[in-house]
C-alpha cells in the first residue's frame, strides 16, 4: 500500500495501462511536455514518446472524433478534455456518435474509448472552470459514466474504463485531485464499473453521493455520529449504469434517503435516484426523499463567498441530515 | 504547398481525361478500356437502382432516399483508384454508386431502403446506407446523418493505422454542405499536422439542401482551402470518371508513401432534390439544370467507350438489360423479405455481458 492523491492514482493507472497494452494511447491539450494542466500525464511523454502521448490543437470536436475513429479502428484511446467546461464542441462526437456506434451498427463496430474529464468547482474556477456536467452524459444510453471520489477508486475504475469495450466518460473532480489522499495497493487491480460502494455503514439514514461532496457527506456523518445519528453513506462511483440495487438495499434498511450532489438540482442525478427509490421502495420509506444539490444558477461564481454559497458544504449537509433524521 | 484547379469547374467530360498535374507524383496506372467498361457497368446499375428506389419512394414503399444521380462518375472513379480490400471508407448518405463499386449488392441496398431484415449495415435500425459493413468483408462505415462528423473519425482511423504501421488509405467522403462545419476544419488540420494517410473526398454538388454554393462560401473552389492546411488540393470534374480516378490515385499514392492527406474536390451536379422529402422547385431555378443533363456522365462515358470501339449497340443493350434484370430481381426479393422483429431491440446497447447490457 502507498498513500497517494487522486491525481497520482489517475497517472499511475494510465501509466500501467499504457505499459500493459500497446493499443492504449493518450491525447489532449497540453498533455505532452506540460504533463497536462493538472499534471495527470506528467512523465508519460518521456516514457512513451510523442506517438502515444499526443498534444492536440485546441479542438475538442477533433479530440472526441479522432479518439472515436481510433477506437473504432482497434485502439484504446484515453483522451483528456482539459476542463469539463470545454467539452461541448465534442458532444456531437460523444453523445451524438460514440454512444450510438455499437447500436447503430448492430455491434459491427465498437468504440472502446475513454474521455477523461476534470470537472467540478471549489477551485476558484468561476463560471467556465467549475461546471458539473456529468448529468448530460449520464442521460445517454450507450455511454458509461464514472465519477470516482478516492484515489483507490480512481485507479481501479480508470483501469476498468480503459479495458471496457464501450465508450466511458471518466469524470475526475478537480478539487479532489490534491485534496483527497488515500491508500492505493501496489500494482494491478480493477474496480467494476456499475458498482456503488458503501463508504460508511449506518442504520438511521441513507445518503447517496459521489465526487467531492461525498467527502463532505462523510464529514457530516462523523459529526452526526456524536449526536447518536448513524448515517450510511453510499458512493455511486458509476453514474451510468446506476447501481440501484445497492441504493435500494440500504434504503430498505434505514427507511430514510438523501441524495447529495454539487450539480444543480432540477433534472439532476438526485432526481433519478429519488424516482428509483419512490418506484421500488416507497413502502419502506419513513420520510420523503431529500435532495441536497447546487442552487439553480447557471454556474459557480468566482469570488470566494459567492463560490461558497453555491457549494453544498459539510455544514449544510449536516443540517439537512439532522433534519431528515428527525422526521 | 499547392492547390490546383485541374479542370473546368463546370462538369463536362474533358478530352483526354488526364487532368492531374505532374507535381502530385506518380499517378495511378492508366485505365484500360476494359476498366472503363466495368466502371460504366457500375454506373448504369447504380442509375437504374437509384431510379427504382426513387420510384418506390413515390409509391410509398421506401421511406426516404438521397439520390446519387449525377454523382455516379465521381464515385466510381474514386473507388477504381483505391483498394476495396485494403482501404477504409467513411462514406456519407449519397454514396449508392460507391457502395455498389465496393461490392455491396443491389439486394442488400434495397433491403436498407425498405428497412427489411438482413440489411447489412445496421439491421435496418438506421436510415438506408447507414451503419457499417462487417469489417472482415469491407471497412465501410457511415454512422451518422450529422454532416462532417465522419471527418475527424476518419482521421482517427488513419491515426490508428499509422500507429500500427499499416499501409492503408482512409477516405472521408463529404459534400459541399459539410465543408462548412467546424469539424471539417479540425479534421483537415490534424490530419495534415500528422501527415496521416487520408483522402478528403468532397462531392461538391453546389447545394446544401436548398442553399446554393454562393451562400455557403465566398470562394470558387473548396479545393483551394487545402493550401491553408499545408496539403495538396485537387479540383476535378466529377462527371469525368477517368479524371477522378487519376486525382484520387495521385492522392492515394501520397497517402501510402507517407506524404499525408489530400483534399480532392469532385465537382458534380445533383440531378434530383436533396432527398425524396425535398422539393427543389421551391429554390432551384429551372435554368440551373438546363444543359446539365446533356453532360450526364453515363451517356458521356458511353460515348467514349463507343469511340474506342469498346462498346457497341449489342453490348450496351446487354449491360442495360442485365442491370435492369438485377434491379428487378433485387426489388422482388427485398419486397418479399420480412421487417425485422423487435426481439433484438435491446441488444448491442452495451457490450454483451457488460454493465448495462439488457440483452
Amino acid at each position: 500500500m502507498a498513500e497517494m492523491t487522486v491525481i497520482e492514482a489517475v497517472r499511475e493507472a494510465l501509466r500501467e495501462e499504457m505499459e500493459r497494452d500497446p493499443s492504449v494511447f493518450t491525447m489532449g491539450e497540453d498533455i505532452g511536455a506540460r504533463g497536462g494542466v493538472f499534471l495527470a500525464t506528467e512523465g508519460l511523454l518521456d516514457q512513451f514518446g510523442p506517438e502515444r502521448v499526443i498534444d492536440t490543437p485546441l479542438a475538442e470536436a477533433a479530440i472526441g472524433g479522432i479518439a472515436l475513429g481510433a477506437a473504432v479502428n482497434g485502439m484504446r484511446p484515453v483522451a483528456e478534455i482539459e476542463f469539463g467546461d470545454f467539452i461541448w464542441p465534442a458532444v456531437n462526437q460523444i453523445i451524438g456518435e460514440a454512444a450510438r456506434v455499437r447500436y447503430g451498427t448492430q455491434g459491427r463496430r465498437t468504440a472502446p474509448l475513454v474521455l477523461r474529464v476534470p470537472y467540478g468547482g471549489g477551485v476558484r474556477g468561476g463560471l467556465f472552470h467549475s461546471q458539473s456536467i456529468e448529468v448530460a452524459f449520464s442521460h445517454q444510453p450507450g455511454l458509461k459514466v464514472v465519477a470516482p471520489a478516492t484515489p483507490y477508486d480512481a485507479k481501479g475504475l480508470l483501469k476498468s474504463a480503459i479495458r471496457d469495450d464501450d465508450p466511458v466518460i471518466f469524470f475526475e473532480h478537480k478539487r479532489t485531485y490534491r485534496l483527497v489522499r488515500g491508500d492505493v495497493p501496489e500494482g494491478d487491480y480493477t474496480i467494476p464499473i456499475g458498482k456503488a460502494d458503501v463508504k460508511r455503514t449506518g442504520t438511521d439514514l441513507t445518503v447517496v453521493s459521489y465526487g467531492l461532496v461525498l467527502h463532505y457527506c462523510l464529514e457530516a456523518a462523523a459529526t452526526l455520529m456524536e449526536e447518536g445519528i448513524d448515517v450510511e453513506v453510499i458512493d455511486l462511483r458509476t453514474l451510468r449504469p446506476l447501481d440501484t440495487d445497492t441504493v435500494l438495499e440500504s434504503v430498505r434498511k434505514t427507511s430514510k434517503a438523501m441524495v447529495v450532489h454539487e450539480d444543480t438540482k432540477a433534472g439532476g442525478i438526485g432526481g433519478e435516484i429519488a424516482a428509483v427509490i419512490a418506484e421500488e421502495a416507497f413502502e419502506d420509506l419513513d420520510a420523503p426523499v431529500k435532495r441536497v444539490a447546487g442552487p439553480e444558477v447557471p454556474a459557480m461564481p468566482f469570488s470566494p463567498l459567492l463560490e461558497a454559497e453555491f457549494m453544498p458544504s459539510a455544514e449544510k449537509i449536516t443540517a439537512e441530515m439532522r433534519e431528515l433524521a428527525a422526521y | 504547398m499547392f492547390s490546383e484547379q485541374s479542370s473546368s469547374p463546370t462538369p463536362g467530360l474533358s478530352d483526354n481525361g488526364s487532368t492531374v498535374p505532374d507535381k502530385y507524383g506518380a499517378g495511378p496506372p492508366p485505365l484500360t478500356d476494359t476498366d472503363l467498361l466495368e466502371m460504366y457497368r457500375t454506373m448504369v446499375l447504380s442509375r437504374k437502382l437509384d431510379q427504382r428506389i426513387w420510384q418506390m419512394n413515390r409509391q410509398g414503399r421506401a421511406a426516404i432516399v438521397a439520390s446519387a444521380q449525377g454523382h455516379e462518375a465521381a464515385q466510381v472513379g474514386a473507388i477504381r483508384a483505391l483498394d476495396p480490400e485494403r482501404d477504409r471508407f467513411y462514406i456519407y448518405y449519397r454514396e449508392l454508386t460507391t457502395m455498389l463499386a465496393l461490392g455491396v449488392t443491389p439486394l442488400e441496398l434495397l433491403l436498407g431502403f425498405l428497412a427489411k431484415e438482413g440489411e447489412p449495415l445496421s439491421g435496418a435500425r438506421q436510415f438506408p446506407l447507414h451503419g457499417a459493413i462487417d469489417r472482415d468483408r469491407r471497412d465501410i462505415v457511415s454512422f451518422s446523418n450529422v454532416v462532417a462528423t465522419q471527418l475527424p473519425q476518419a482521421v482517427g482511423v488513419a491515426l490508428a493505422d499509422k500507429m500500427r504501421g499499416e499501409k492503408r488509405v482512409t477516405v472521408a467522403y463529404f459534400g459541399d454542405g459539410a465543408s462548412s462545419m467546424g469539424e471539417t476544419h479540425e479534421a483537415m488540420n490534424f490530419a495534415s499536422i500528422h501527415r496521416l494517410p487520408v483522402i478528403f473526398f468532397c462531392e461538391n454538388n453546389k447545394y446544401a439542401i436548398s442553399v446554393p454554393i454562393s451562400q455557403q462560401m465566398n470562394i470558387e473552389s473548396i479545393a483551394t482551402r487545402a493550401s491553408a492546411y499545408g496539403m495538396p488540393g485537387i479540383e476535378v470534374n466529377g462527371f469525368d470518371a477517368v479524371a477522378v480516378y487519376e486525382a484520387v490515385g495521385a492522392a492515394a499514392n501520397l497517402a501510402l508513401s507517407g506524404q499525408g492527406p489530400t483534399l480532392v474536390e469532385a465537382v458534380v451536379e445533383r440531378f434530383l432534390p436533396h432527398t425524396s422529402d425535398d422539393d427543389d422547385t421551391r429554390y432551384r431555378p429551372p435554368e440551373d439544370l438546363e444543359g446539365i443533363r446533356d453532360l450526364d456522365p453515363i451517356p458521356a462515358t458511353e460515348k467514349i467507350l463507343r469511340a474506342s470501339g469498346t462498346l457497341d449497340d449489342a453490348l450496351n443493350e446487354e449491360i442495360n438489360s442485365s442491370a435492369q434484370k438485377i434491379v428487378n430481381q433485387a426489388t422482388e426479393d427485398a419486397e418479399n423479405a420480412p421487417f425485422p422483429e423487435p426481439q433484438d431491440f435491446y441488444e448491442q446497447v452495451y457490450a454483451p455481458g457488460s454493465p448495462g447490457d439488457q440483452s
